[in-house]
């Protein structure tokens, strides 16, 4: 291979980790809500739904980093390592770009809090977790202005599709009839 | 005081925080052997024990359910 | 409030008696732990506050932790039956105090707290505390607040709830430090135990029960109030300075605890005697049950209060509670639903050792002594007519 074809391959390759990693924090987060509601799903359980949305968030957090670190590496993205921590300072897109960089250092706070959660407590994890809600739009308005893929229709069609997801959830997550599983601790109904 | 060999052995048990729990389930679906659920939706210990017996070959099930618990409810302790 | 004393071993005032001890402090502010715990061990004091542990392995629990300890005097009495605590901070605070300093010196404690419900009204306490290193708090909060842990919480400048029990306060307790929690009249029994001696404890009382105690009189009673009253005495010789009318039964232990029947009230007042009815003397509340009380309207309200009451942290309470409650308030109420017997025992199981705080355990204990010990009244109940109220209900 041309060390232009590695790095069209690199290129590729990091966006495609990209929108992968945006597709499984979708599933993460609608399992979230699943959780959150108390339902069961078949052949999942209860148990499936949580292993699989901490699942799916985990390896979105890994395809992130190496969505990052192949773009890091690719000159032709242009990106440095000071890119990662402070936003808007990028040479390509630096506004999208600097959106991501947000996305990312929220990640970074999220996985850390969510896998020292049990020396952390259930109060302080459960704040931050809140944080995912604006994590994920940030990682699809970064994918939607960054993504060379942007204008390409597939790429419409899976963001599209994400976000019809997202939002059929949350709307359903901050409707009244949502079960919500006695956080407020009232009586229920005797099953 | 003096204790016999057999008064030694510990037994693995389940500690439910109650100030926590809030009948999510996943404990009660891993966990077939130590708790069913009551009228309510929350976990209980079909021993009737306050901190059930964990049996040896539920023992990774329990740490799965310690893990799964959203609201970490669940802990898993020697007692003897 | 009425208080005859009962009779007491020789040379030692009451404990309702405000004991002038000014002029002679004695050796007992100055125990080392090592005697003070010896001294405890040979009285054989146990908790006054409801479950009756033995003290000394409540002060070991906590003396074996090498951080300075806090030791909370807690007078928060959340039970309404009883008054005991009230009274004793009223007559005599010095023999609290004494107690608590005793035991905060001997422990080498950190803070010594008295934990008083905030509607007390306590100028004698006041006045008690002038040029003393305890500190008083004035808390808030119901039926609960003076569970252990509940108190400890609100001194952490939290609400007034218990706490999960997995990390005990004898642990973890108020400032992130070891902390003991006593009864304010088992600290006044320490004190004096400390002063005159563990042989002195045990001139009265019985052999695995010695000692006093207060107690609570209220119900069909002349004279309701506080008395002391040796551990081991009868329960109808433990009423009757109370003069009751008639009783039918006694509520011995307040309301998380157990019916003594007329017919067995000479049963003794000690830990032993009382096993069998499912009650102990926990903190000396004796409530009187007369002949013109359904003990079936009583214990309705009774587990209607006990619903409201809970700290609403934990789901078996929370929703079993009311459902409960309920319950008992159809049979008090004459539904002639036969299962009902049945399916108060189920839930009444189904709630007990699951929370924080034994406060649904201790309302199903309650209502499982009330349909044991009136089981024909609700057998009665059952049919539509009340042997009290003789009416037919529908």
């Amino acid at each position: 291979m041309t060390s232009n074809g590695l790095d069209a391959a690199l290129w590729s390759f990091g966006r495609g980790a990209g929108l992968a990693a945006l597709g499984l924090f979708t599933l993460s987060l609608l399992l979230g809500i699943i959780g959150r509601s108390g339902r069961s799903l078949p052949l999942l359980g209860r148990v499936g739904v949580s292993d699989l949305h901490r699942t799916a968030a985990l390896t979105g957090t890994g395809l992130v980093a190496v969505h990052v670190g192949s773009l890091l590496i690719d000159p032709y993205a242009q990106l440095k390592v000071v890119d990662l921590l402070l936003p808007f300072l990028a040479a390509y897109r630096p506004f999208w770009l600097g959106i991501g960089t947000l996305a990312a250092d929220l990640l970074v706070l999220i996985t850390l809090v969510s896998v020292l959660r049990a020396r952390i407590g259930p109060r302080v994890f459960r704040s931050v977790h809140w944080a995912t809600y604006v994590l994920w739009p940030f990682a699809l308005v970064h994918a939607l202005g960054a993504g060379s893929d942007a204008t390409s229709p597939w790429f419409r069609a899976f963001a599209l599709a994400c976000t019809l997801a997202v939002v059929s959830a949350v709307g359903w997550r901050l409707a009244a009839s949502f079960p919500g599983r006695g956080w407020d601790r009232q009586p229920r109904r005797t099953a | 005081m003096p204790r016999s060999a057999a008064d030694t052995i510990m037994s693995t048990r389940l500690h439910i925080d109650w100030t926590r729990c809030d009948g999510h389930g996943s404990c009660v679906e891993l966990l077939p052997d130590v708790l069913t659920t009551d009228d309510f939706g929350f976990p209980m210990p079909l021993s009737h024990d306050k901190e059930p017996v964990i049996p040896v070959r539920s023992r990774v099930a329990a740490g799965h359910a310690v893990r799964s618990c959203p609201v970490m409810a669940l802990k898993i302790f020697r007692k003897v | 409030m009425t208080s005859p004393t009962a009779p007491m071993a020789a040379g030692v005032r009451g404990l309702l008696d405000p004991d002038d001890d000014r002029a002679d402090p004695g050796i007992g502010r100055q125990l080392s732990l090592p005697e003070l715990l010896e001294a405890l061990d040979r009285s054989g004091l146990t908790g006054r506050g409801g479950a009756g542990f033995p003290t000394s392995v409540k002060v070991r629990a906590v003396a074996g932790d090498r951080r300075r300890p806090v030791i909370v005097g807690n007078a928060m009495e959340g039970e309404p039956l009883s008054f005991k605590d009230a009274v004793l901070l009223t007559r005599n605070p010095t023999a609290v105090l004494d107690g608590l300093e005793t035991l905060g010196r001997a422990m080498r404690c950190r803070r010594a707290i008295l934990a008083v419900h905030e509607d007390l009204e306590a100028s004698s306490l006041t006045a008690a505390l002038r040029g003393r290193r305890t500190e008083l708090a004035r808390l808030t909060g119901g039926f609960v607040a003076g569970q252990e842990s509940a108190v400890v919480a609100q001194l952490n400048g939290g609400p007034p709830k218990p706490r999960d029990q997995f990390r005990r306060v004898t642990e973890y307790g108020v400032d992130g430090r070891p902390t003991l929690v006593l009864n304010a009249e088992t600290l006044a029994h320490l004190g004096r135990i400390a002063r005159h001696g563990p042989a002195w404890f045990r001139s009265t009382g019985t052999a695995d029960d010695p000692g006093t105690s207060l107690v609570t009189i209220s119900g069909a009673v002349h004279r309701p109030g506080v008395i002391e009253t040796p551990r081991g005495t009868r329960l109808l010789d433990a009423i009757a300075p109370a003069l009751p009318i008639d009783p039918v039964a006694v509520l011995v232990g307040g309301y998380h605890g157990a019916w003594v029947p007329a017919a067995d009230l000479e049963v003794r007042l000690s830990k032993s005697a009382l096993a069998p009815y499912g009650a102990s003397v926990g903190a000396g509340v004796l409530h009187v049950l007369g002949a013109d009380a359904c003990p079936l309207e009583i214990a309705a309200r009774v587990v209607d209060y006990l619903a409201t009451e809970s700290a609403r942290q934990c789901g078996p309470c929370v929703n079993g509670l009311p459902h409960l409650a309920t319950a008992v308030r159809r049979l008090a109420s004459g539904v002639r639903d036969d299962s009902l017997p049945l399916e108060i025992d189920r839930m009444a199981h189904m709630v007990s050792g699951r929370g924080a705080c034994a406060h649904p355990d201790g309302t199903a204990r309650f209502i499982g002594s009330t349909l044991t010990v009136f089981h024909s009244h609700v057998q009665d109940h059952l049919g539509g007519r009340c042997p009290v109220r003789r009416q037919t209900r529908s």
